[in-house]
């Protein structure tokens, strides 16, 4: 068991330590932070005293390496834009983005799971057919097409709800919805076809062979199994809490941590980019541990390691 | 009534005179999709009796206990008659017959490790059948598995209760299997090809272990496998299957010694010999036909060696030739019965 964590948080670290660098690399060649933060009318001495500031004067490996160095200390630097600790910046937005995902990912669930199930069960039928359909329209739709029709519907021709920005309740609810609908079609197919693979195995029939009631069949011995497959898609969309919602708070003008990201990657404020990018790999790194762990409790061929590689 | 496969209550009971028999098929079908796989099935079952259910793979064995029981998928449609002691079971409401399976009627399959359920323990799987058939519960359930896994030979028994099936292998899960059908104290245990995913030394044992079964409860046996040999050593009447009809039906020393139809006769003639005879095995020449396709008269017309004009032109009833036997084979009842006798024993010779 200790091995088994062991393995997943050294490779957890790396595929941090990778993003990272990315990002680095990308922003730094595309981009002048000087000159998209300090604006194209300041004078040379202004932009040659920023960027001594900065550090960005150094050689670019000098910089990845303090920029390495000091993540290690626990400091992930700060934004060029005003001079702020770039973790507050970041971690002050949290509670806006959660305010959004959270409704939306209990969305997801709440629709997603029972009308997979439902199509599953009723295979071929009415139901079956307009699961199927509204799933593939909100899987297919990007979520800013369908952000932006919701507004005009709802905020601009029966002004029920306003078109962005914050406030009370009501500017919650066509995010979430755009956010939700995806996820809810996403879950949906995911469910049916893990239903129908496990609906279709001989331990169903011979659970019915013993007499078991159909209902009772489907809740005790179909739906654990089909949760097996499922887990790793909802562990995804945990993984995704935090950097999921960018597109859709462009679009309504809500101040969660997409829009900080998109304001500071325009801006090539790096350190802010830089610890979104780590926050979200750990929210991803921390989902991928949860799932790996629900699997051992779901499947108890996994749990003894006796028959591993079964996924 | 008169063609009405296999009345073998003559020889099970000698003295009653023509006992109810326990389960009834009457003129079964099952249609695929439009394709008829099943056509028109007739058989009975008496009380404590073993019959056996051979043929080629796809000729219906499975099909005809699934639609008896109500356990094909959606896609099927059945007609005809199953009753069981008298009372209809085809389209009888789900309450009551889920009361029948597992209750008067048990089933297990070809591979016990993927029929058992592989994220519940075997307590849990064996305990369900026990509280849904006969309100055993708490810690009851635990003694009552002890003692069917003791009956059904499985090692270690009071542990196997906590396992999951991955833990035991091919051989102990048949018997968990097996301990889960006799859980509900049913009349009628219908085991479809149990030993077919198990090797040869536990097959045996599985055999063993149902008939020693079958004697201590007295409930009936029907076995289906595709191995002639199999069946006739544990069952007292055989019915041979081909391409979704029964082709003939007789008591297991009788098929053995005179088969009528020449579909048995080729079964036979496939079966290796019991002790290391030098002749070849002669498997039947040519394929079953598929049911979308099959031909006009007799279905097994195309490979028979038998085979006459007529046979081509209309499909041969189950016949009567002698008491207790029927045959669906025109050759057999137009030739004399001496031919089919004396190429039986150059095939057994
Ligand atoms: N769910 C299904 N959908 C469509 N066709 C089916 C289905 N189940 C069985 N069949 C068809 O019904 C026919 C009889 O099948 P069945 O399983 O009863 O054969 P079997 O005699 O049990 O053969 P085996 O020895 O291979 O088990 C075959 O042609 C098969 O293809
Ligand atoms: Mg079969």
């Amino acid at each position: 068991m200790f091995r088994f964590f062991a393995i997943r948080v050294l490779r957890a670290v790396l595929t941090v330590a990778l993003v990272v660098t990315f990002a680095f690399i990308v922003l730094r060649l595309s981009g002048d932070p000087a000159r998209s933060i300090m604006g194209d009318d300041a004078s040379p001495e202004a932009m040659t005293a920023f960027r001594r500031e900065w550090g960005l004067d150094q050689p670019l490996w000098m910089q990845y390496f303090h920029y390495f160095a000091a993540i290690f200390e626990g400091e992930l630097g700060r934004s060029m834009r005003g001079g702020v600790p770039a973790l507050d910046l970041v971690l002050e937005r949290i509670p806006a983005t959660l305010m959004l995902t959270l409704p939306a990912f209990l969305m997801k669930l709440a629709i997603g799971i029972p009308a997979g199930v439902y199509a599953a069960l009723y295979r071929d039928s009415v139901i079956d057919r307009a699961v199927m359909v509204t799933a593939v329209a909100g899987y297919t739709v990007p979520s800013f097409v369908l952000g932006l029709v919701l507004v005009q519907l709802l905020a601009i021709w029966v002004a029920w709800l306003p078109t962005g920005g914050t406030g009370g309740l009501q500017h919650l609810i066509l995010p979430i919805i755009t956010l939700g609908v995806g996820g809810a079609a996403v879950l949906a197919r995911f469910v049916r076809s893990a239903m129908l693979e496990v609906l279709g195995q001989p331990y169903i029939r011979a659970a019915s062979a013993k007499g078991i009631p159909w209902a009772s069949v489907v809740r005790g011995h179909a739906l654990p199994n089909a949760a097996i497959p499922t887990v790793t898609i909802v562990g995804f969309m945990v993984g995704n809490l935090i950097a999921g919602s960018v597109v859709v708070e462009s679009v309504f003008s809500w101040p969660g941590v997409g829009n900080l990201l998109v304001v500071s990657v325009a801006a090539r404020d790096l350190a802010v980019v830089q610890s979104i990018l780590l926050l979200v790999a750990a929210a991803m790194v921390f989902s991928n541990l949860i799932v790996d762990f629900l699997y051992g409790v779901l499947d108890p061929r996994l749990a003894n390691g006796n028959t591993g590689g079964d996924h | 009534m008169g063609n009405l496969a296999g009345c073998a209550t003559g020889y099970v009971f000698p003295a009653a005179p023509a006992p109810q028999p326990l389960l009834v098929i009457e003129g079964m079908t099952v249609d695929f999709n439009g394709v008829r796989v099943l056509r028109g099935i007739d058989l009975t079952l008496a009380r404590g009796e073993a019959l056996g259910i051979v043929g080629e793979s796809g000729s219906g064995k499975s099909v005809t206990w699934l639609a008896a029981l109500g356990l094909l998928p959606r896609s099927a449609t059945v007609s005809g008659s199953v009753r069981l002691d008298g009372e209809e079971m085809l389209g009888a409401a789900a309450s009551r017959l889920d009361r029948i399976r597992g209750g008067r009627v048990a089933m297990i399959f070809q591979d016990p490790s993927s029929a058992l359920n592989p994220v519940l323990r075997i307590g849990r799987q064996i305990g369900e059948v026990l509280a849904r058939h006969h309100g055993v519960s708490g810690s009851n359930i635990r003694a009552e598995a002890k003692r069917l896994f003791d009956l059904v030979g499985l090692p270690d028994a009071a542990r196997r209760f906590d396992a999951y099936p991955h833990e035991l292998s091919g051989g102990q899960n048949q018997r968990v299997m097996i301990a889960m059908a006799l859980a509900g104290k049913p009349d009628v245990l219908v085991a479809d090809e149990p030993t077919t995913a198990l090797d040869a030394t536990i097959q045996a044992q599985i055999l063993d272990l149902l008939t020693t079964i079958r004697r201590e409860t007295g409930m009936a046996l029907v076995l289906i496998s595709h191995d002639l040999g199999v069946v006739s050593e544990t069952c007292d009447r055989i019915i041979v299957m081909y391409t979704g009809s029964v082709v003939e039906t007789a008591p297991a020393d009788a098929i053995f010694a005179s088969p009528r139809h020449p579909y048995t006769q080729g079964l036979l003639a496939a079966l290796p010999p019991f002790e290391g005879a030098l002749h070849r095995l002669v498997p039947i020449e040519g394929q079953v036909p598929d049911p979308t396709n099959l031909p006009p008269g007799c279905a097994f017309a195309p490979r028979c060696p038998k085979r006459l004009a007529v046979c081509e032109e209309a499909v041969p009833p189950l016949a009567q030739p002698e008491n207790g036997r029927f045959s669906a084979c025109i050759a057999a009842t137009v030739q004399p019965a001496r031919l089919s006798l004396k190429l039986n024993t150059s095939v057994l010779a």
